[in-house]
């Protein structure tokens, strides 16, 4: 990493059937890569994880549902501001294939105008009983301009190149984020450190 | 949906997701549902269409005022005070990684005939023609009293015991009169009323700190606003609450609530889940509250910002109630675009106050005259209900109505008050270990860097 190399950070959401995988997805992703800086994972809810490219470093935000797709509730403030999103279907299901060009929709729909969406075919380790076609899935993928990989979280086939790709598909502009330069909530000190009342010296 | 649950939320908004997520955390098996397909209850953020849907049923929004999903205007306005209890819980919990905020740009206070910046620092005080020259000096002696008072140290007290003597009494030893008494009052302390002035005044001279130690930490204002709307905080903290577990079902309509064997069963669209104890907004318990008062709320909307606030993308306007000849102060709370709550070039005027006649409408005139031309405006009553018993006898645990104050301190009281009744414990408030990380990283850094 030279001195010039610049960090861009993105917010990025998974989104799919539940237990297709997409929290194995992200911890073999966020594991695999830079052990000396883990973030915490309860819940795996919230992870960080960067990927370096030639002249530049990407810090992906990498937000889990939480479960919240279980009960389609997941809040719209989980989609805000997110650049990029990852729809995973099992490639041994048609139903979480479906309900993944259901969610491509719904980011189209409510999702920032210039996301970068990933359609990811997980569990190819079982690619035995698979009952999506890859052709099928990249068809799909290529109308509707999605980057588009059938992964395995269980053996790691293309999870890192999932997310190289769509680091170099993400703008690399200056304010990757509305609203970046997020404001700092600093913790609150306790006692009368600073006491300044605005009408006296 | 699981048979059992130590515990069953009802709505979603601000304190039942907050008492939800510590729930959670506090590794509680927790179901939590609203009969609404959105987040937030009260305390949602709606979109033009929503907003619409909700006071004008059937009418649509005009396509002058842009596009609907740039809008999320709150039901209930209130601002974040940065050293308030509300950050102190986000700092807890770590929820604050979801939320972006914005700070907000001045407060005003009105003093007839026109509304004034509230100081936020020496310099702007001295200049500020809000007190005369003689009022000036008084205050002075008095705020240096404040800055030095120490409740360990005796010494500073100055023979005056602020845990017996009223504010009045404090007030009157400084020689303060009417118009600093009310700036003081209701601009800092913030008090919707003057019932302050007959109780002890170590309350005031607590709300006093908490101006100070919030403006102190932004510069412009005390407060901070969430982007997007007020309604991120709830699903913000709903998301806390499904990240230890808790799980959410929206649209569910509640059809019964029966306590039966120590246990209380809730049945939604013919299924029934039981649970130890439930929580909930006083709207899925009309037997069990009891109405206390009623809170008036004008959203307006304005193509321009307000005048004489220059030019703010967002402040906050107090009138305080000796002003305009009432009992409880009217606020005025106003943002725009940056904050993602509207189209550009447009502004978001709420207005509130405590219903004091029988023409609540009538009772915010004062700050329409304030605000400029109003190019949309969607006026409604709440009633503010109580619960009428604690909970610990029927394990049922309900919330207050949010009130019109201006800030979310009552709003996280209650919930701190709720915490209590429900597990027995006080809620403690500490910073996340996540944070405390990141701001040792960030020392090593720059340590590193020096």
């Amino acid at each position: 990493m030279n001195n010039n190399n610049k960090i861009f950070q993105f917010k990025l959401v998974l989104l799919g059937e539940a237990a297709v995988g997409k929290s194995s997805l992200v911890l073999r992703f966020v594991r695999g890569h830079f052990l000396d800086y883990q973030e915490s994972t309860i819940g795996a809810a919230f992870l960080a994880q960067t990927v370096c490219l030639n002249d530049t470093t990407v810090k992906f935000e990498i937000w889990d549902t939480a479960g919240q797709e279980r009960y389609h509730t997941l809040a719209p403030m989980y989609y805000r501001g997110a650049q990029a999103a990852i729809v995973v279907y099992d490639i041994r299901s048609q139903d979480s294939f479906e309900r993944a060009i259901k969610w491509v929709k719904e980011l189209q729909r409510q999702g920032s105008p210039n996301i970068v969406i990933a359609l990811a075919g997980n569990k190819l380790d079982l690619a035995a009983k698979r009952k999506v076609e890859t052709a099928e899935a990249q068809q799909y993928a290529e109308e509707n301009g999605l980057l588009f990989m059938e992964t395995s979280a269980k053996t790691a086939q293309n999870v890192n190149e999932l997310f190289v790709e769509i680091a170099k598909k993400l703008p690399k502009t200056p304010n990757p984020r509305p609203g970046s330069g997020r404001l700092p909530i600093p913790p609150i000190e306790n006692n009368n450190q600073r006491k300044k009342p605005c009408c006296s010296n | 949906m699981d048979e059992h649950y130590d515990c069953i939320v009802l709505g979603t908004g601000l304190k039942e997701c907050i008492i939800s997520g510590l729930l959670s955390v506090e590794g509680k098996k927790v179901l939590h549902m609203d009969r609404n397909g959105y987040y937030g209850g009260e305390s949602a953020s709606l979109n033009l269409n929503q907003l619409f849907e909700k006071f004008r049923a059937g009418a649509k929004p005009p396509p002058t005022l842009g596009a609907s999903r740039d809008y999320n205007i709150d039901l209930i306005p209130k601002f974040i005070l940065s050293s308030g209890l509300l950050v102190k819980m986000l700092l807890h919990t770590d929820v604050t990684r979801y939320l972006d905020f914005k700070v907000v740009d001045g407060s005003y206070v009105y003093q007839k005939p026109k509304i004034q910046k509230v100081p936020a620092s020496d310099s702007e005080a001295l200049s500020s023609s809000l007190l005369g020259f003689f009022e000036k000096f008084s205050c002075k002696k008095f705020f240096s009293f404040v800055q030095n008072y120490d409740e360990e140290d005796p010494k500073t007290h100055d023979g005056l015991n602020l845990k017996t003597t009223t504010m009045r009494a404090v007030f009157a030893k400084f020689g303060l009169k009417a118009d600093p008494i009310d700036f003081i009052g209701h601009a800092l302390c913030l008090y919707l009323n003057d019932e302050y002035l007959d109780k002890p005044a170590i309350e005031s001279f607590q709300r006093m700190k908490l101006y100070v130690d919030s403006l102190a930490r932004y510069g412009k204002s005390p407060y901070i606003y969430p982007m997007y709307g007020l309604g991120e905080l709830p699903q913000a903290f709903a998301r806390l609450s499904a990240i230890y577990g808790g799980t959410y079902m929206l649209n569910k309509p509640i059809e019964k609530i029966v306590s039966e064997d120590g246990k209380i069963k809730v049945t939604s669209e013919g299924e029934t889940v039981t649970a130890d104890y439930v929580v909930a907004d006083p709207s899925y318990f009309p037997d069990k509250v009891k109405l206390t008062g009623r809170v008036v709320r004008s959203i307006c909307i304005l193509n321009a910002p307000v005048p004489n606030s220059n030019n703010n993308e967002s402040c906050q306007i107090i009138i305080p109630q000796k002003q305009v000849g009432r009992k409880s102060d009217i606020y005025i709370g106003v943002i725009s675009s940056p904050h993602m709550v509207c189209a550009k070039g447009k502004y978001v005027a709420i207005v509130s106050t405590n219903v004091e006649t029988n023409e609540p409408e009538k009772e915010l005139q004062a700050a329409y005259d304030l605000i400029g031309p109003i190019v949309e405006k969607f006026t409604s009553v709440s009633d503010y209900f109580e619960p009428i018993a604690d909970g610990r006898q029927d394990k049922t645990f309900l919330s207050t109505s949010y009130d019109a104050t201006s800030h979310f301190e009552t709003t996280c009281l209650d919930v701190m008050n709720l915490f209590e009744r429900i597990l027995g414990k006080p809620l403690v408030l500490t910073i996340h270990p996540n944070l405390l990380k990141e701001q040792q990283q960030q020392q090593q850094q720059e340590e590193g860097q020096q």
